[in-house]
C-alpha cells in the first residue's frame, strides 16, 4: 500500500489553500447558497417574517407577556415536534403521537386516583406505558416490514378508542377526577407546570425544558453516533444495515423517544389543568409532523435538523396567539396553517434545488 | 486452443495452501434457497491471505447470492461457511465486519445526502470523550478521511458534500477505500468495475493489486474476465448457482476464461448444431476437449 507515499503534509492544515491540492472542477458555490442549504435556514427566514407580520398587524404581541404566552403555546407544541422531527429524519413518522399524550396522562391521573398513590407513582408507569407504546410501534414495523402510516394508523385508532373507553369504564366520566389535592401533586407540578418570572413577564417552565431539549436534540443529531445513524437509517436504511448500523435499534428507540415526549407532554396537561379530558389528542399528531416538515425535515427521511423544528414550532404558535391578538376570528387558524405549511415545502423544495444543484 | 495441457492432471491443488496456513473464508458446498427456488448450489471458494480470487459469472449467475452470504446479509441453506476454520452463521453484517469480512456492494451503500466523511466513517464512527458526553471525533474523522482517499488518488474539495454528488467512479472509490481502512481481512468487491470507465476501472484494478500486496484476501465478482484475469489468483465461474469451473491461475488461460464465462461448455457442444446452420461461424469456437481446465464437479471440497 501507498499509505504514506503521498500523504501530503499539507493535509494537517486543511483551510490553507496553497499546498493543498484540489479537485479543479469544482467551484465553491457562494456562501449565501450554502447557507441556504441548511435545513433551518428556510423555515428561519418564515419565522422571522410570520414575527414580522404580527408584530405590525397585532400590537399587543409586542407585549413582553404576550410574547411569553407565545412561547409557551410554541412550546407544548414543540417538545413533542422535536421527537417527531428525530423520528421523520429516521425515516418514520408516528400518526399516535397526538393522543398517546392524552394517554400518558390519563394513565398517571387515573391510577394515582383510583389507587390513592402519590401522583409520582402515576408518573413513573406513564412514563412506562409510553415507552412501552412507543417499543410497540417500533417493534411491529421493523418485524412486519409495514410502513409506518400503516402501523401508527392502528396504534392511533386503538389508543383513541381505549383513552374514551377505558376512562368511562373507571371514572363513569369522559375526563378524569381532579389529582390536585393529592399527595406529590405540588411537586410534579413544579417540574412539568410551573411559572417563573423573568424580568416582570410570567414565563412557563416548558418553554426551558423546550429549549434543553432542542439544545440536547441538536447535539445528539450532530454530534454522536446516534445522531449519524439517524440520517442513515433515514437516508438510507439497507445501506445503514450492510455498513452495520443497527438499524432495528434507532428505528425502535426513536419510536420510544416519541413515547417519551408524549409523556412530557401529558404530565405538563395533566399537572397544568388537574384533569384530563379522554377524547383530547385527536388531530395533534398532523400539527407535530406539519412543524417538523416546516421545519425543514424531509417526510421521506435522512434529512433535517432540530433547531428547524424549533422554528417550525415557534411559527405555530406565533400564528395561533397571533390571530387572537389581532382580533380576529380563530377560525382562521387552520386555513393559516394550511398555507404556511404548503409555503413552507415549496420554499424548501425550492431552496434545496438551487442549493444543491450540481 | 490452449496450451496448457497440464491442466487436468492434478495441478489443481498445485495452489492449495500448507497446513498451517488456513483459508481465512472456506465454502465447502454452500448453497440458497430463497423458498423452492435454488439461487446457488454446492459453491466451494477459498479465500487465503494475500490472494485475489474471482468470482466470475453472467448475470443471474448467483454471485450476489454468494457475496451476500458471506457478508452477512443472508443465511446459507446447506453447506458449510468456515471463517479462519470456525464454522459461521452470520445473522448481521456487523457480524461479518467484525471478523473482518468487509464488502463493497455494487450499490455501494452509501446514504447519498449525508456528507461524505460521514458516510466514510458510518457505522464505525470515532468517537472521544467519556459515555455521557462522548461524541464524533469530527476533526479526526475528517482528516482521516482525507488522506485515505488522498492515497487513492481521489481529492475532495469538500468533504461535506453530499456523497450523492460525486460521480460514479469517486463513490465507488470512497466505498473501497472505507472498505480498506477498516483493517478488512477479508474485501469482498461486488462488480467494481460494472460501471467505471477505462481509466477508472485501471484505479480500481490498482487498489485491488495493492490490497492483496497488504496480505489482505480479496473476492473479486465481476463478468468481466479480462479485469479478473488481470488480477486474479484463482478463478471461480458460476454458472446457473452452480461452479462451472475452479482453477488456480497456472491452470486457465485468459482465452478459456472467456470461454467459460461465455458459457463455453455449452457453446462448445452446440457447436456441432451450429456448425450445420449457414451464416453461424463456428471457425472461431472451442472445441470441447479445447477447454481443459478442471471443471468443478460439485461434491469438490478443495478447490
Amino acid at each position: 500500500m501507498s499509505m504514506t507515499q503521498q500523504a501530503e503534509p499539507a493535509v494537517d492544515t486543511p483551510p490553507a489553500p496553497g499546498p493543498k491540492q484540489t479537485d479543479g472542477r469544482t467551484r465553491q458555490r457562494p456562501l449565501a447558497l450554502r447557507l441556504l442549504a441548511r435545513p433551518e435556514v428556510g423555515v428561519f427566514l418564515g419565522a422571522v417574517a410570520v414575527l414580522v407580520f404580527f408584530l405590525f398587524a397585532a400590537p399587543p404581541v409586542r407585549d413582553g407577556s404576550s410574547m411569553a404566552n407565545i412561547l409557551y403555546q410554541s412550546s407544548t407544541i414543540g417538545i413533542m415536534a422535536l421527537p417527531v422531527a428525530l423520528l421523520m429524519i429516521g425515516g418514520e413518522f408516528d400518526l399516535s403521537a397526538g393522543v398517546a399524550v392524552v394517554t400518558s396522562a390519563l394513565t398517571a391521573a387515573m391510577l394515582s386516583y383510583q389507587l390513592t398513590l402519590n401522583v409520582w407513582v402515576g408518573v413513573i408507569v406513564a412514563l412506562l406505558v409510553s415507552l412501552a407504546i412507543g417499543a410497540f410501534n417500533g417493534w411491529l414495523l421493523v418485524k412486519t416490514g409495514l410502513p409506518s402510516f400503516l402501523v401508527t394508523l392502528g396504534t392511533f385508532l386503538i389508543l383513541q378508542g381505549v383513552n374514551l373507553a377505558v376512562t368511562k369504564l373507571i371514572t363513569g366520566n369522559v375526563a378524569t377526577d381532579d389529582i390536585s389535592d393529592m399527595d406529590g401533586f405540588s411537586q410534579a407540578q413544579k417540574l412539568f407546570a410551573s411559572t417563573f418570572e423573568v424580568g416582570g413577564v410570567n414565563v412557563k417552565i416548558t418553554v426551558v425544558w423546550w429549549l434543553v431539549f432542542a439544545a440536547l436534540a441538536t447535539w445528539v443529531l450532530l454530534r454522536t453516533k446516534y445522531g449519524n445513524w439517524i440520517f442513515a437509517v433515514g437516508g438510507n436504511k439497507h445501506s445503514a444495515r450492510a455498513v452495520g448500523v443497527p438499524v432495528t435499534f434507532t428505528k425502535i428507540s426513536l419510536f420510544m423517544l416519541v413515547g417519551f415526549g408524549a409523556w412530557f407532554v401529558g404530565m405538563h396537561q395533566l399537572f397544568s389543568f388537574n384533569t384530563v379530558q379522554s377524547g383530547e389528542g385527536v388531530g395533534q399528531e398532523l400539527i407535530y409532523i406539519a412543524a417538523a416538515v416546516i421545519g425543514g425535515c424531509l417526510l421521506t427521511g435522512g434529512y433535517g435538523s432540530a433547531i428547524g423544528t424549533v422554528f417550525g414550532a415557534f411559527m405555530f404558535g406565533m400564528v395561533q396567539q397571533g390571530i387572537v391578538y389581532a382580533g380576529w376570528n380563530p377560525d382562521w387558524f387552520k386555513a393559516f396553517l394550511g398555507v404556511m405549511l404548503l409555503g413552507a415545502v415549496l420554499i424548501n423544495l425550492w431552496v434545496q434545488r438551487t442549493a444543491t444543484r450540481r | 486452443m490452449t496450451s496448457k495441457e497440464t491442466g487436468t492432471h492434478g495441478a489443481v491443488l498445485k495452489d492449495t495452501p500448507p497446513a498451517d496456513e488456513r483459508p481465512l473464508v472456506a465454502l465447502r458446498g454452500a448453497g440458497k434457497s430463497y423458498g423452492n427456488v435454488r439461487a446457488l448450489h454446492g459453491v466451494s471458494l477459498e479465500v487465503h491471505p494475500g490472494k485475489v480470487t474471482c468470482v466470475l459469472g453472467d448475470n443471474g449467475a448467483g454471485k450476489s447470492t454468494l457475496i451476500k452470504i458471506i457478508s452477512g446479509l443472508h443465511q446459507h441453506t446447506e453447506g458449510e461457511f468456515l471463517v479462519d476454520g470456525e464454522p459461521v452463521r452470520f445473522a448481521t453484517p456487523r457480524e461479518a465486519l467484525d471478523k473482518g469480512i468487509a464488502t463493497v456492494y455494487q450499490d455501494l451503500a452509501v446514504v447519498p445526502l449525508m456528507p461524505v466523511w460521514r458516510n466514510f466513517f458510518l457505522g464505525s464512527e470515532m468517537t472521544k470523550g467519556p459515555w455521557p458526553l462522548r461524541r464524533l471525533d469530527i476533526e479526526r474523522m475528517k482528516k482521516t478521511a482525507d488522506e485515505e482517499l488522498r492515497n487513492m488518488g481521489i481529492v475532495l474539495d469538500d468533504l461535506e458534500q453530499p456523497i450523492g454528488t460525486l460521480s460514479g467512479g469517486q463513490r465507488q472509490c470512497v466505498a473501497i477505500a472505507r472498505a480498506v481502512y477498516f483493517g478488512a481481512r477479508v474485501l469482498i468487491l461486488d462488480e467494481p468495475t460494472a460501471a467505471l470507465g477505462v481509466k477508472q476501472s485501471g484505479v480500481v484494478l490498482k487498489y485491488i493489486a495493492a490490497a492483496r500486496e497488504k496480505g489482505l484476501g480479496v473476492i473479486f465478482i465481476t463478468h468481466n474476465p479480462h479485469h479478473a484475469y488481470m488480477v486474479g489468483d484463482h478463478f471461480s465461474v458460476l454458472r446457473l448457482g452452480t461452479m462451472e469451473l475452479s482453477a488456480s491461475r497456472s491452470d486457465v488461460s485468459l482465452e478459456e476464461l472467456t470461454n467459460h464465462m461465455a458459457g463455453g461448455t455449452e457453446l462448445a457442444s452446440l457447436k456441432h448444431e451450429l456448425s450445420q446452420v449457414r451464416g453461424v461461424d463456428v471457425e472461431e469456437l472451442p472445441e470441447e476437449g479445447d477447454l481443459t481446465a478442471p471443471v468443478a464437479a460439485s461434491s469438490e471440497g478443495k478447490s
